[in-house]
Parts: C-alpha cells; sequence; structure tokens
C-alpha cells in the first residue's frame, strides 16, 4: 500500500476500471490530452487513446444526456463536469432524463453512469464556481451521491460508482485533491450506504462530509486536549445516506453536531437531523447543531471566502455550545 | 460607410493601449501572488471589444464572458474600480464579491462578466427584449466565444433573438480554442458566422485583429438592430496570447502558431494605419500610450490601498 492523493487515487479507478472493462469510458470538457480542468484524468487519454478519453465540445447538456443515453445503451461512462456549478445547464438531463428513466418506464432501463463533479469553495474562484450542491442531488429519487473525504474512500467509492447500475452523482472537493493517505494498489470498493467511523469518540458524535471530515478530525484533536471525547462519522454516500451508523453513535454519544460546507438552510443536515429527531430524540442530551455555511453565495475576496466556510474552529464551538 | 472620425479614431487607439496595459499588468500581480481566484487575460483579443464597443453608445449595454476585462474597459470601465475589484477589495465594482470573472457596471451598460460559458446569450436577450419593450432604440451587444457558440443557450439566444426580431448583436470572439479543445474538434464547420444562416440572420466574418474592420461590421449590425430588422452574428477571428487562465502551460497549441499570432498585433497594426492616414504621429501616439500606463498604475495604487470588505458584510446584497 502507497501513498496516494486524493486525486491520484481518482485517477487510479478510472485506469483499473478501464483496464477491467472495455465498455467504461471517459466524456468530458478538456479531459484529453489536458487532462481535465484539475488534472484528474492526466495520463489516460495517453493509456486509453482518443476513443475511450472523449474531449465533447462545451455542452454540459450534452455531455449529461450523452453518458445517460450510452449508460441505457449498455456503456458505462463516466462523465466530467468541470466545476459542479455547471450542472446548471443540464439538469433536465441529469434530474428528469437519467435519474427517472428506470422508474418511468417500468424497469427497463438501467443507467449505469458516473457523473463527476469537482465542487467546494477555497480558491477564490467565487459564486458561480465554488458550490457544494449535494443537497439538490439527494433531493431526486433515482440517484446516488457519493462524497468522498479521503483518499481511500476516493478511490473506493469511484470503482463502486463506476460497477453500480444506476446514475452516480460524484462529488470531489477541490481543497482534498492535495490531500495524502494510504490507498492500496489493486482494486476495491467501497459500498454505497455505509458510513465510516473516522474517530472513535464517546461524547459527542459529529457527523461530518467531504472537506468538513478533515476539520472535524482537525476539531476532535483539539477538543480531546481538552478532554472531550469526539466522534466522527462520514457518511460517505449522502444517497443512500447511513442512517443506522448515525443513530448507533448519538445512541452512545447522546450529542449531534453536523458539520457540512454546503448551506444551511435546507441543506443536508438537515436531513440527518431530522431523522435522528424522529428516531432518536430521547437518546439526545442536549439540542443538535448544525456547522454550515451562512446563506449567501459565495464572495471573491479571500478575507469574506475564508469567512464563509465553516471551519475546525466552528466545529469546536458548536461542540461546546452543547457539551 | 464613411471611417470613425479622428477622435473616435483615437480612443480607440488608447481602449487597446489600456486593455494592454492593464492586463500585462494583471500577468505580472497574479505571477507574484498578489491576485486570488482565476485570471482569464485578453491579451491580443484587444481589437474585438474596442471595435464593438465603439460602434455602441453609452446608453447600450453588453453581455460579457470569464474573458472580460476588455469588454468592461471598452466600455468605459474605470480603471480604478477594475483594479480594485480584482484584488478583492471593497472599493471594487462589486465590492470584492465577484472579482476578475464578475465585473459589471450597469451604468454604463455592462450587464456583467460571466463565470458560465454561454450564460450571456439569454440574459442579452432579456436586455433587447426589455429596450424593445420600452421601445427605446438602444441595443445590446452579446460577446461570446467560439467554444460557447456551441452551447445551447447560445444556439437557443440566436434563435429567439433572430424570431422576436431582438436589437441585439451577437459578437463572435473566435480565438481557435476553448481551453485545450481546438476548434476543428467541437464543431464542423469553418466559420462560426455560417450558423446565422439558420436563423435567417445575417452573418459576418471579419479580421478581429483589425478594429476597424470589427468597428465597420458592428456598426452596420447595430444600425440594422436599431432600425428594429433584428439581430445579426458577426465573426472576429482572433487569437489569444496568452494560456486559458494565468497558470496555464499551454502545452495543446504550438509556438509557431503564436507567433504568426504574435506578428499579427493589433495594436501596432492600427497604430501603423493611423499614422499613415496622417491621424496622429508616432510621438503623439506614443503620448497615449505613456498617459496610460501612468493611469494603470495609479489604479494599482488605488487598488493596493484599498481595504477589504467586512466578514460582517457577508449577507449583504443577497437580497434587495
Ligand atoms: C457552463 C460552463 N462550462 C464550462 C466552463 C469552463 N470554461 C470556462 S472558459 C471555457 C472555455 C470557453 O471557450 P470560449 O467560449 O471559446 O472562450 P475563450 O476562453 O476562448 O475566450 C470553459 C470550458 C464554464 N465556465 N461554464
Amino acid at each position: 500500500m502507497a501513498n496516494k492523493t486524493y486525486l491520484q487515487a481518482l485517477n487510479e479507478a478510472m485506469r483499473q476500471e478501464m483496464e477491467r472493462d472495455e465498455n467504461v469510458f471517459i466524456l468530458g470538457e478538456d479531459v484529453g490530452q489536458f487532462g481535465g480542468c484539475f488534472g484528474v484524468t492526466k495520463g489516460l487519454f495517453d493509456r486509453f487513446g482518443e476513443a475511450r478519453v472523449i474531449d465533447t465540445p462545451i455542452t454540459e447538456s450534452v455531455i449529461v444526456g450523452t453518458a445517460a443515453g450510452a449508460a441505457a445503451s449498455g456503456l458505462r461512462p463516466i462523465a466530467e463536469l468541470m466545476f459542479v456549478d455547471f450542472i446548471g445547464v443540464a439538469l433536465d438531463q441529469l434530474f428528469n432524463q437519467a435519474a427517472k428513466m428506470r422508474f418511468m418506464f417500468g424497469g427497463k432501463a438501467k443507467v449505469p453512469m458516473t457523473l463527476r463533479m469537482p465542487q467546494g469553495a477555497g480558491v477564490g474562484a467565487a459564486a458561480q464556481h465554488s458550490q457544494s450542491l449535494e443537497a439538490w442531488f439527494m433531493h431526486i429519487p433515482g440517484l446516488k451521491v457519493a462524497i468522498p473525504a479521503t483518499p481511500h474512500d476516493a478511490k473506493g467509492l469511484l470503482i463502486s460508482a463506476i460497477r453500480d447500475d444506476n446514475p452516480v452523482v460524484f462529488l470531489e472537493h477541490k481543497m482534498l485533491y492535495g490531500l495524502e493517505g494510504e490507498v492500496p494498489d489493486e482494486p476495491y470498493t467501497v459500498p454505497f450506504g455505509q458510513a465510516d467511523i473516522k474517530r472513535v469518540g464517546t461524547d459527542v458524535t459529529v457527523v461530518a462530509t467531504s472537506l468538513m471530515v478533515q476539520s472535524a478530525l482537525a476539531a476532535a484533536e483539539r477538543l480531546a486536549a481538552e478532554g472531550v471525547s469526539v466522534e466522527v462519522v462520514d457518511p460517505r454516500t449522502v444517497l443512500p445516506l447511513d442512517m443506522d451508523t448515525i443513530i448507533e453513535s448519538v445512541k452512545k454519544t447522546h450529542c449531534l453536531v453536523v458539520a457540512h460546507e454546503a448551506v444551511g438552510f435546507a441543506g443536508p443536515g438537515a436531513e440527518i437531523v431530522a431523522q435522528v429527531a424522529e428516531k432518536a430524540l430521547d437518546y439526545l442530551d442536549a439540542p443538535v447543531k448544525r456547522v454550515a455555511a451562512p446563506f449567501s453565495p459565495i464572495p471573491f475576496t479571500p478575507p469574506l471566502e475564508k469567512a464563509w466556510i465553516p471551519s475546525a474552529d466552528d466545529i469546536v464551538a458548536a461542540v461546546k455550545s452543547i457539551r | 460607410m464613411k471611417s470613425p472620425d479622428k477622435k473616435t479614431l483615437l480612443e480607440m487607439f488608447a481602449t487597446m493601449n489600456k486593455i494592454r496595459e492593464f492586463e500585462t499588468k494583471l500577468q505580472e500581480f497574479f505571477a507574484a501572488g498578489k491576485i486570488p481566484g482565476f485570471v482569464h487575460l485578453y491579451l491580443g483579443e484587444e481589437a474585438v471589444a474596442t471595435g464593438a464597443c465603439a460602434a455602441l453608445d453609452t446608453t447600450d449595454s453588453i453581455t460579457s464572458t470569464h474573458r472580460g476585462h476588455g469588454h468592461c474597459l471598452a466600455k468605459g470601465g474605470d480603471l480604478r474600480r477594475m483594479m480594485a475589484e480584482i484584488y478583492g477589495r471593497r472599493t471594487g465594482y462589486c465590492k470584492g464579491k465577484g472579482g476578475s470573472m464578475h465585473i459589471a457596471d450597469f451604468d454604463l451598460g455592462i450587464l456583467g462578466a460571466n463565470g458560465i460559458v454561454g450564460a450571456g446569450g439569454p440574459l442579452a436577450c432579456g436586455s433587447a427584449f426589455a429596450q424593445k419593450y420600452k421601445k427605446t432604440d438602444r441595443v445590446t451587444v452579446c460577446f461570446f466565444g467560439d467554444g460557447a457558440s456551441n452551447q445551447g443557450t447560445t444556439q437557443e439566444s440566436l434563435n429567439l433573438a433572430s424570431a422576436w426580431k431582438l436589437p441585439l448583436v451577437f459578437v463572435n470572439e473566435n480565438n481557435g480554442y476553448g481551453i485545450s479543445c481546438p476548434q476543428c474538434k467541437s464543431m464542423a464547420v469553418t466559420d462560426i458566422a455560417d450558423r446565422a444562416a439558420a436563423y435567417d440572420m445575417p452573418g459576418v466574418v471579419v479580421d478581429g485583429n483589425d478594429v476597424l474592420a470589427v468597428y465597420e461590421a458592428v456598426t452596420e449590425a447595430v444600425k440594422r438592430a436599431r432600425r428594429g430588422e433584428g439581430p445579426s452574428l458577426v465573426e472576429c477571428k482572433t487569437y489569444r496570447w496568452r494560456g486559458h487562465f494565468e497558470g496555464d502551460a499551454c502545452t495543446y497549441r504550438c509556438v509557431e502558431e503564436l507567433n504568426d499570432w504574435l506578428a499579427k498585433d493589433p495594436i501596432p497594426r492600427f497604430a501603423t494605419k493611423l499614422v499613415e492616414a496622417g491621424i496622429a504621429s508616432q510621438d503623439e501616439l506614443e503620448a497615449i500610450s505613456v498617459g496610460i500606463k501612468a493611469d494603470v498604475e495609479a489604479a494599482v495604487a488605488y487598488a493596493e490601498a484599498s481595504p477589504y470588505p467586512d466578514a460582517a458584510e457577508l449577507l449583504d446584497d443577497v437580497y434587495a
């Protein structure tokens, strides 16, 4: 097992699946020789050629729709949009076509496509290039939504996504691309709908996704020094969402904080908190807390962007407020 | 068409120099780590924005792209407020919240640079529709790239504008690439202007490095739009000198190609024409560029001396 970055883990997952299954191909803007906007597909064009690593025109709607149509016709496309924000251009093809095809047609179609999209703030890319939109996708029956926080999970979840017979929205965080961690060389899967306890603790459960897992782990470290034991739970896929693991953890710690970078109002945390209230209210010893972005678009200027992104400090403060 | 008067010609020369100097500074400051986010430079394409905006009045509008500094300056944008915005300062055009990719000045009819490729077309339709609705004779110019021309939004806008005879001029900046993707890989046509036929509007191709050619073609299209005859498509063949964004290693195109286009630098070309036509002497033109250098320096000093916005401003302006 070697140390690899999140980006390398994703690249390796695609390479291995393309070697294993010739129905797997990649399409998107500048994914070929250029290697993708963030370099995630680097080298794959040289390895597999332009028939399988395909540069498209700037036409998100057609990229997503072509992936859906090809998937329904027996291939396993991996489509890339440069930024999750651009899904706006292609929403119909994702929400009304890819997601619903199987159901509407009475189970006749299978749509095994993966749609990779980077999200997240932190690079000064401003309001149209920095959003975290998982809540949108979670709201659409027929989609699955993976949101890896570590290199290990990135590779395993992407292989699961490619092998899955449903449309999978695969959300990468730009600020995680450089994160290193241990990643097995051989192909492996991380199952969907199985949360991972990233740190075991007894006093407070922090459910965190994507970049916020790293912030939650940093917060837990600091809180441990003050005698507070934090359990960090990473759902890894928010659809399906492993509520069992979350509820088990809450039953143990009796306190819940949910942390995500998406806007708090009607965000992904709202669903988690609502289900805990429905299923485990009696186990809670304190009000639940959400740590999330404020209700505003993402500002460009670095000091405001920094203030906008939820931080480890915010998680520490939330934990302390209920402990 | 009679050629523009001396004042207009010299203004056009000044504008091209302004864009050149402003962006040369940005290139330098981005490399020095002073500017956050993405910066997409317009170097080499100055004749397009300059020629097109010279054909407009202050009360006309434009929609811009992610590569918008040139459009903004050509439409009369203020150097200091632009520089401050790109530096993320409160004194910038958007209080530091927009940055390089989102500069707007509604007072000057600059309806905003845009981070979404192809988003300008529909907005331009709305702008042109509003003018038609209010029965003004104002025109909107929609700037868009060759890459953007492939978006459904662009094609839908061409169609709507023509069906509704909107006072709209589509100015295509064909610089040959959408990031790394050459035109030949993203479309089957050679001239984007050919697509105008599908919408029954005039489509013309001009040398986008010849500011007068752009000016003349857009002036014709603007006249047509003001007469209520509907939109036109003007394709300007040009080239971006820099990578797609600052930091792009630009390995997808060859040096020879770049050198060919550097030799077609629109600014000295125009300068030569001005001198030959006796509009100005080389010294007078030189004086214009020196003055602009000083203005840009002043804009930088202004930006660097300006404060950042306060975190308390985060929730301002989400709603009216
Ligand atoms: C909807 C959308 N898709 C993709 C992008 C990423 N992107 C930004 S600029 C660009 C290329 C645009 O090419 P073109 O329209 O030719 O303009 P140019 O950059 O050449 O001026 C791309 C793909 C984006 N910003 N928005």
